[in-house]
């Protein structure tokens, strides 16, 4: 009776989950993706230890997929709540992934024989996937997924080849949705955040200029994992790059934007030409930012030796425009501040520090929980009891409050957690109060 | 050779299953020539190859051969100890064997899944690594596990806004709390604010509301003017002796512990002519605003009696220097935050800010950055190249944006000076056997993704402890704290696995080498006779890492079930077919 519905299975939503487990809760985590593990998934490494994101992540999802107190429901979203807190009843709708997950083992036989190609979601569609994939190797649920607007279907005359494939035969495109409902007590949303389409800035030519990318898709092209298999290259000619520029506070710090800043990008841009230096011993690095952010722990120290150690070069100055040359190099216009002039730095490969924006399923849970939003559209918190929100036995963690790092995320997932093991106990005594009078 | 060794029995009866994990394995490894092989290794009487080895069939194949087949040993080929070896281990136990005479061979992660390009050489490398790891569980032993009652009892090391929010929620709960503070007063850095970043709420109606749930809590036990005398024991088990000023000792149980001691503010004496008077602290200024207040409120005076008509702020003083090269994330916040309480007090008072970089990251401290710029206050970027220079009555400082010297007249000069380790830091982390930072800060186990625990189970930190922090980010930090430890707390018990270091006492001659190398604090020295001290190993804080036994000088260590005579076995297989 008394569970705990965590929504969002992302680092934050992970870490909530396993200490109300641990606590002896009984825990209902919805994700609405095939898979748990969120943005931290997507990640190359992470600063400031340089660690490899996966191989910290993944423990972390297996744990919570093998944890006895906690059910997982990918595919799946809150309809609704009835009730008051610490007696609600949630709606979950759970979609049909086509393919049984308890019976799947993910030996790709099916993807094998699929004829339908898309851009994989999960490479910031640098490289293709099936109609029937698996989101990323580590996924959990370890099973396939057959995406419905994707899929041809069973029709033998059209197609069905993954049908026959499957040994197991747990591909079942007569798969319902589910509508299921959870009595819970108390509610944690961590359902994180969207990066910005930098689009918008025409003066960056983003999805214009091929060689100008996104920081997440700069991850991707870092990672072993990923659509060059770790070979850090120019999507032009796939070349190596030899003089890369940063262009930080892309949508950020704006009056148009974002007026917020997004707390992670001078670390990440950091990260990530730390992580160019290694891939590519002498290429450049240029940091275009506008403050230089970097008080979390031991970050200053990393940006030093980013400096020393790696060239790093931070330049403090908002590039005014990109421009392309014929050879697909792109040339930055800014101003000099030195000497007040405007300067140009010709290089290969742009990435764009787009801020982190809420994600669509903020505004809607807003709605079916009836919480209230901050000015940005992230969910609004007290700053002295920063992990609950403006419902009773609502609580909330992670980028959906605001744009966090990986720790403070997870700081606050086990925060959140607390808050809501406090108010369960609470309600719990207060019902046998009641109990007791009657 | 270790005496292990010794209990080798040719007649050990070994039983290998290896998985086909539907084309995962099968897909590039040839699996019935892996079974055929592993069928003619030492000591192996039964081998055979499954579609799924987890499937509900796969494991009832596994009990029923362990008792038509009397098997002693059980090796699995198969996907990845990650997932599934708790599966098989429990599959043993269930069918009589004891789980740790289970061994897992991966032949998916660490084979077929990295060769799938070559097929020859990956069924080669995966007969290996049977043959590996049959030679590994011929010498496996059997192993217990133990299990150690848990005192739902809580120890809190600070009594400010963090140790309070943690024993609050704790307390509500339903756990007892042993909250310590220094001083005689609880309360901690935030006794001594005047307003709030960044709403520019009174800070002492939010401490003294916590004060107040404190002091309600029927669990919670408080020791003021006490400090931590010594603490004994490990996670679910400690013994802790708390000393009060006038030496009186009180000694109670407790299963975890939480580190909320706070940090220091740094006093920048002989730096941007610092006397307290014309050039001061943000915490001096701030107490100055809190008297002025009282004064106006008590004469009933108009704000403008504040006669400071121009003040100026400089930023990192005494941080992001090669001495002390961190930046304390909450410098620059607090400067607004005084600034804007000037410009209150005196709508007249010009305020400068003179900053390297605007440390105010996220939603709520932008927008309160940009809220002072539209105060009026004004922001200066200067660099180290050239910092700004406090004479007599002007601050000489170049202004990198402009390009230019600036002089501007002062009444008054507030430094902002960074949050150091506190005082007794480095005692405390002694008794606890935790790590500091090199700057004196409480180093969590990992940074990333366990920011509040340390690597020894059962202790956890938060606050201004652990790094410079805003009073947000504490907070939940103290929320998180609590949820780690009462995952402790709310189990009756704690379990050792039983992989873990064993000492041969017989061979240990007390160098406490593996005292020294040990993260969690497991292997102590005991004095089994006078004079001679031997090492011992609570199985409980134990993760059998290993690292004690590889410096272990005479081999009176082992690493339980991986043991030099275990490990060994498996090079010599290793080796074997090397021609």
């Amino acid at each position: 009776m008394k569970d705990v519905l965590v929504i969002g299975g992302g680092i934050a939503g992970i870490q909530a989950a396993l200490d109300l487990a641990e606590m002896g809760i009984r825990v209902h985590l919805i994700e609405k993706s095939p898979s748990i593990g969120g943005r931290m998934a997507q990640l190359d490494k992470t600063f400031p230890t340089n660690d490899c994101s996966t191989c910290i992540l993944a423990p972390k999802m297996v744990d919570c997929a093998r944890h006895p107190n906690i059910a997982i429901y990918t595919l799946s979203e809150l309809q609704g709540v009835q009730g008051e807190a610490g007696d609600f009843t949630a709606r979950v709708l759970k979609h049909p992934r086509y393919v049984d997950e308890t019976a799947c083992t993910a030996c790709g036989d099916c993807a094998k024989v699929c004829p339908v190609v898309r851009p994989d979601e999960f490479q910031m569609g640098l490289s293709t996937r099936r109609a029937i994939y698996i989101p990323f190797p580590q996924a959990v649920p370890q099973a396939y997924i057959s995406h419905p607007d994707d899929c041809l279907g069973k029709d033998p005359i059209v197609c069905g080849r993954c049908i026959e494939a499957c040994q197991k035969q747990c591909i079942d495109f007569d798969m319902q949705e589910k509508v299921l409902d959870i009595p819970i007590a108390a509610i944690v949303i961590a359902v994180g955040m969207e990066t910005f389409d930098p689009v918008a800035l025409t003066e960056y030519g983003y999805t214009r200029y091929k060689n100008v990318v996104t920081g997440l898709e700069f991850e991707r092209l870092l990672c072993a994992s990923g659509p060059s298999g770790g070979h850090l290259i120019r999507l032009t000619d796939r070349q190596e790059p030899q003089v890369i520029g940063f262009i930080q506070c892309v949508g950020s710090r704006s009056l148009k934007y974002q007026r917020f800043c997004s707390s992670v990008c001078c670390m990440h841009a950091t990260k990530e030409a730390i992580l160019a230096r290694e891939h590519i011993p002498d290429v450049k690095s240029y940091i275009f930012y506008t403050d230089l952010r970097a008080s979390g722990k031991g970050f200053r120290e990393y940006v030093d030796r980013a400096e020393r150690e790696y060239g790093v070069e931070y330049v403090r100055s908002r590039v005014a425009q990109i421009e392309e040359t014929d050879d697909g190099r792109l040339v930055f216009h800014y101003e000099d501040r030195a000497s007040s002039r405007p300067q140009q730095m010709t290089v290969d490969l742009a990435v764009l520090a787009t801020s982190l924006i809420p994600g669509p399923g903020v505004a809607t849970l807003a709605e079916v929980l009836a919480l209230e939003l901050d000015e940005y559209g992230f969910f609004r918190t007290n700053p002295f009891s920063p992990t609950d929100t403006t419902r009773e036995g609502v609580f909330t963690c992670g980028c959906c409050r605001g744009p966090a790092d990986i720790p403070q995320s997870v700081a606050q997932a086990s925060g959140a957690a607390a808050r809501a093991a406090q108010y369960v106990a609470e309600v719990l005594v207060e019902q046998e109060g009641q109990g007791a009078r009657e | 050779m270790s005496h292990v060794t010794m209990t080798q029995n040719e007649e050990t009866r070994v039983g290998v299953f290896v998985c086909h994990c539907g084309s995962n394995i099968a897909g590039y490894v040839d699996v019935a020539a892996v079974t055929a092989y592993a069928r003619t290794l030492p000591g192996v009487v039964f081998a055979q190859d499954n579609m799924y080895t987890c499937s509900d069939g796969g494991l009832t194949e596994i009990k029923t051969a362990i008792k038509t087949h009397a098997l002693e040993r059980v090796v699995v080929a198969a996907c990845t100890p990650r997932t599934h070896e708790p599966l098989f281990r429990d599959a043993c136990r269930e069918a009589g064997l004891n789980p740790y005479l289970f061994e897992f061979v991966n032949i998916r992660d660490q084979c077929s899944w990295v060769h799938r390009l070559e097929p020859e050489a990956a069924t080669q490398k995966a007969k290996d690594l049977v043959r590996m790891g049959v030679a590994k569980a011929r010498l496996l032993q059997p192993l217990e596990e133990q299990e150690m009652p848990v005192e739902p009892v809580a120890l809190i090391v600070g009594g400010g806004m963090i140790g309070m929010t943690a024993a609050v929620n704790l307390a509500s709960r339903g756990f007892q709390v042993k909250l310590v503070e220094r001083e005689p007063e609880l309360g901690g850095m935030m006794l001594r604010l005047d307003k709030l970043y960044p709403t520019q709420d009174d800070a002492q109606p939010l401490i003294q509301q916590r004060v107040a749930e404190v002091r309600r809590s029927k669990t919670i036990e408080v020791f003021t003017a006490s400090t931590l005398h010594a603490i004994k024991g490990f996670v679910g088990n400690y013994d802790v002796t708390v000393r009060d000023r006038e030496g009186r000792l009180s000694s109670f149980k407790a299963g975890t512990v939480i580190v909320a001691t706070g940090a220091r503010v740094f006093t920048p004496h002989g730096m941007y002519g610092y006397d307290g008077e014309r050039v001061v602290t943000q915490l001096e200024l701030e107490k100055q605003i809190a008297d002025r207040r009282l004064q106006i409120a008590n004469c009933n005076l108009q704000p403008a009696v504040s006669n400071l008509k121009r003040v100026v702020m400089i930023q990192c003083v005494g941080a992001r220097i090669p001495e002390r090269p961190y930046c304390s994330r909450i410098c620059c916040t607090t400067a607004i935050k005084n600034a804007l309480e000037l410009r209150e007090l005196n709508p007249e008072t010009e305020v400068y800010i003179l900053y390297r970089d605007t440390e105010t990251q996220g939603t709520r401290y932008e927008a309160y950055y940009t809220r002072a710029r539209e105060a009026g206050i004004q922001f200066i970027r200067y660099s180290l190249d050239h910092p700004p220079q406090v004479g007599e009555g002007r601050v000489v400082v170049y202004d990198e944006l402009l390009g230019a010297k600036l002089g501007i007249p002062y009444d008054l000069v507030v430094l902002s000076t960074p949050l150091v380790a506190q005082e007794g830091a480095h005692e405390l982390a002694q008794m606890l056997k935790v790590p500091l930072d090199e700057h004196g800060f409480f180093l969590e186990a990992h940074v990333k993704l366990r920011p509040l625990d340390f690597a020894t189970d059962g202790v956890y930190v938060a606050g201004t402890c652990r790094w410079p922090s805003h009073l947000e980010e504490t907070i939940a930090q103290a929320y998180g704290a609590a949820a780690r430890a009462a995952t402790i707390l709310t189990k009756e018990h704690v379990t050792s696995s039983g992989v873990v270091a064993r000492v041969d006492e017989s061979l240990c001659r007390g160098c406490g080498r593996c005292v020294e190398v040990c993260e969690f604090g497991a292997p102590a020295l005991v004095e089994v006779a006078p004079g001679i001290k031997v090492a011992r190993v609570n199985p409980v804080m134990c993760k059998g890492c290993g690292a004690c036994a590889s410096v272990c000088p005479t081999g009176a260590m082992a690493a339980l079930h991986f043991t030099d005579g275990q490990v060994m076995a498996m090079v010599r297989a290793a080796l074997l077919n090397q021609k």
